[in-house]
């Protein structure tokens, strides 16, 4: 058992770097490449934590998670204990450790940060949900008995997996509909294997199949079946909606429908989830500048970024324009794609992508910004320098700022309530909808946000949706569903 | 998941497969495509539903081998299961307008054949006109006929009704006729553009099914984006038809050049394989 330290003990300890691949070797894989901490690692990183009478870290979390409780029984040894509390608020813990902005989170207001360097909170998370997949002893959840109610869950990403959990341990039925032919959402398509291994994303939704939740991929709802039909005819007694926000927004530039502009989506497609990086071997391909431009700066141009530099591009520069302290990207990517030798170019905006009588991207005229007064996001607004562009030789530009909501949906449910961008408006508290029985979370209710914050959502909703649900069986006085 | 129930060659290089997904089958209207994968290391491609039966739950395929995974779809055989989404794009705008053009060329006239059919049942007076380059790559003739007032067929060396292409013919049916009240043209983006440019002084409604590269389908990667007027619009989502005039035929017959060189080196690659296969399976015999 490891010994107790005194707290002025506890903060000469250094924060634990978490071992990662070379950058010179990452460059040119696709292996993951934050390594995880060795339990002796993660004993010493959770001496670190003070257990503060009222810890902040628990309001930083957004589900909330008992944080200096588990990072007790991480101190001493117990990791199994740590996951199980990790477990009580949050699904999936092993990609929220991986992914999430925790430097914006729970860290950001850990009293140890205050002087020093935060608790390795996010490494620490990351480390106990490691444990279980790699065979630690971890009982399923005992489903409850089982209520006879259906309930059909549209999308498969955080917030659409959280929720089908939670509702399969209430004890009802739950089946996923799936646009693309395999789940897993931006999990799949989105994040690289090598920030996010997908035989995580792959175990966590085995999990969900073991616990009774049936899958159906290549479902795309409000074509195959609109939301009130799977009500009204496919017999589902409420429904989610977990679409996210997977529309690709342009600049609308000229030249962005030159061969060789694509979207960050596009781009991410055809190497997450259709392994374009071993074409041919995979016989879907992807276009690999020798020079590519990623246009943005927030977590999916760190991916593209990283991806084209590990598809071989010689030279792959970051156009963002706005500087590295308003980057929006987790702190980690960003450090590590500065590692790997990414060209930075801040308060740098493109104005135009040139090309040739083919068609194809020959460069970027861009133009230099400077910082002016704050606008409605309190950031200050980044202002063109007239006469300052340039040219920039480039044979890819990859637009990487920003997607909104599908209205393949939205536009097919006619009474749902939307806001002006087309998210779905739903009550914070039950996730509910302005129709009955239908509810909504994730990047679709928000806007595109976080891993934790959809999941968060679909948790919320299942709530919402099993108090629905009871409702409705009280309203039929001495029936319960199953025994109708 | 789908099945293959059948397959059936009914051209060089073009195969009818009738596949049984009943939720599609249900739900299609002229004008939709689905998203086909045939094996997980496959490309996603979309391919119109050609036909389909509601109550035996089936839908049809009618596809030309043009590369990698067209050609290895004629490998399948019946029982096999493929992955299928759909059905996707806008369904076709069917009303009552008069006297109806359709025109189609090569692989085009799989997709053309719901859309005249749902026309027809609209009460238009159809007049098909199918083009290819020799007799029996101008398929579906039996099919059209059966939902057309008048047939008139074009082939590039003559080998079966008048040689030319399907624009002469075009150009001759308005200048003996009078003006169609619209034209529904599906075939190479080419051929679509130079009907659209015979259409336009003569103002006639034109409608193209465009064929761009993509991905998902879904609205989620804008790889099919085409130029619309001035506006940028998704292919999968928006159309795939779309007013003929406002297309810019020349970005789009650009954008489907994006991957020659790897579909060119999967092809042959392809090619080599199966030709050591057939090889090999032919010693033993
Ligand atoms: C490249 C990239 C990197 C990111 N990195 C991070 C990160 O490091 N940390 C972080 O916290 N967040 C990150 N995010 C954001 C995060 O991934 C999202 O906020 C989160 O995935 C949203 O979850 P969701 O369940 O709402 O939607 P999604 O994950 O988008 O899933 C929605 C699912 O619904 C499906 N769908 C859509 N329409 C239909 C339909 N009509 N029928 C059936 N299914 C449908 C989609 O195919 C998809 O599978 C990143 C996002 C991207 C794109
Ligand atoms: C909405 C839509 C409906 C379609 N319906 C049919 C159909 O009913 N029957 C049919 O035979 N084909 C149809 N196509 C075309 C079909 O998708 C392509 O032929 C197929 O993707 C080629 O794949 P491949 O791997 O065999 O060939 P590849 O090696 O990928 O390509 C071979 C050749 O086909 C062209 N090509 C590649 N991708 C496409 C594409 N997406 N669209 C058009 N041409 C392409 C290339 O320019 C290349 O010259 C449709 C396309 C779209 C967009
Ligand atoms: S194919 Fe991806 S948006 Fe149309």
């Amino acid at each position: 058992m490891a010994e107790k330290l005194k707290p002025a003990e506890r903060l000469k300890i250094p924060r634990h770097p978490m071992p990662a691949q070379d950058p010179v070797e990452r460059r040119s894989n696709f292996s993951e490449v934050a390594l995880g901490y060795t339990p002796e690692m993660a004993m010493e990183e959770a001496q670190r934590c003070l257990e503060c009478k009222k810890p902040h870290c628990i309001d930083g979390c957004p589900v909330g998670i008992d944080i200096p409780a588990f990072i007790v029984e991480v101190r001493e040894g117990r990791f199994d204990k740590a996951l199980e509390i990790i477990k009580q608020t949050n699904t999936l813990p092993a990609i929220c450790g991986r992914v999430c902005p925790q430097e914006d989170q729970c860290e950001q207001v850990c009293v140890v940060g205050n002087k020093y360097k935060p608790v390795a909170i996010g490494r620490l998370e990351r480390f106990v949900a490691d444990i279980e997949l790699t065979g630690g002893t971890v009982s399923m959840p005992a489903a409850a008995e089982k209520t006879g109610y259906k309930v059909a869950i549209i999308g498969s990403g955080p917030a659409g997996l959280a929720c089908a959990a939670e509702l399969a341990r209430m004890g009802h039925d739950v089946t996923i509909f799936e646009a693309l032919h395999k789940p897993g959402g931006v999990l799949v398509y989105g994040i690289p294997e090598f920030r996010l291994p997908k035989s995580i994303v792959q175990y966590e939704i085995d999990n969900l199949k073991k616990m009774g939740v049936e899958i159906r991929c290549n479902y795309v709802i409000g074509k195959i079946a609109t939301v009130r039909e799977l009500m009204e005819e496919w017999g589902y007694d409420a429904v989610f909606i977990g679409t996210g926000a997977g529309l690709p927004y342009f600049m609308g530039i000229p030249g962005e429908n030159y061969i060789g502009v694509l979207s960050a989506n596009e781009f991410l497609t055809r190497v997450n989830l259709m392994k374009g990086y071993n074409f041919p071997e995979y016989d879907t391909p992807v276009q690999v500048g020798r020079r590519v431009a990623v246009v943005g700066s927030g977590n999916v141009a760190m991916d593209c970024l990283r991806t084209a530099m590990r598809l071989g591009s010689e030279h792959v520069i970051c156009l963002y324009r706005r500087t590295r302290a308003e980057s929006p990207a987790r702190l980690e990517e960003l450090e590590h794609a500065e590692e790997e030798g990414i060209d930075f170019r801040w308060l740098t905006s493109p104005v135009e992508v040139l090309g040739n009588d083919d068609g194809m991207v020959t460069g970027v005229r861009v133009i230099k910004m400077e910082l002016g007064e704050p606008d409605a996001s309190g950031r200050r607004r980044p202002v063109p320098i007239e006469g300052s562009e340039y040219e920039i030789e480039v044979d890819e530009v990859i637009m990487a700022i920003g997607q909104g909501p599908n209205p393949l949906v939205t536009q097919t449910t006619e009474g749902l309530e939307l806001n002006r961008w087309g998210n779905i408006v739903a009550d914070e508290e039950t996730m509910a909808t302005s129709i009955p029985g239908v509810f909504a979370g994730g990047d679709i209710v928000t806007g595109a946000a976080t891993v934790i914050l959809a999941m968060g959502a679909g948790k919320k909703a299942a709530c919402g949706i099993d108090g629905f649900l009871r409702k409705k069986r009280e309203a039929v006085p001495g029936a319960s569903a199953a025994a109708v | 998941m789908a099945t293959l129930i059948s397959k059936e060659t009914i051209a060089p290089q073009f195969t009818r497969y009738v596949l049984e997904c009943e939720p599609i089958a249900r739900k299609h209207r002229a004008g939709q495509f689905v998203m086909v994968l045939i094996h997980d290391h496959g490309e996603r491609i979309p391919l119109t539903i050609a036909d389909s039966d509601a109550e035996a739950g089936t839908i049809t395929l009618v596809v030309q081998a043009v590369g990698k995974t067209t050609m290895e779809m004629e490998l399948l055989e019946p029982g096999a299961e493929i992955q299928v989404a759909g059905p996707l794009g806008t369904p076709t705008h069917v009303e009552r307008v008069g006297t109806c053009v359709c025109i189609g060329g090569g692989a085009g006239i799989a997709p053309l054949y719901p859309i005249a059919k749902a026309m027809k049942n609209a009460e238009n007076h159809i007049i098909s006109i199918l083009g290819g380059r020799t007799k029996e790559l101008v398929i579906m003739r039996e099919e059209m006929e059966a939902v057309s007032d008048e047939m008139i067929y074009t082939t590039d060396d003559g080998s079966f009704g008048r040689k030319g292409l399907v624009t002469h013919a075009l150009n001759d049916l308005i200048e003996e006729r009078g003006k169609p009240d619209m034209v529904i043209a599906i075939g190479p983006a080419i051929m679509m553009k130079f009907v659209a440019e015979m259409t336009r002084p003569h103002e006639i409604p034109t409608i193209v099914s465009l064929n761009s590269i993509m991905i998902d389908g879904t609205g989620m990667c804008g790889g099919c984006r085409v130029g619309l007027g001035t506006e940028t619009k998704f292919v999968c989502v928006d159309g795939p038809e779309f007013d003929g005039h406002k297309v810019d035929f020349d970005l789009l017959m650009k954008r489907q050049r994006t991957f020659v060189e790897q579909e060119e080196e999967a092809r042959r690659r392809f090619e080599e394989q199966h030709r050591c296969r057939a090889m090999e399976g032919a010693e033993v015999s």
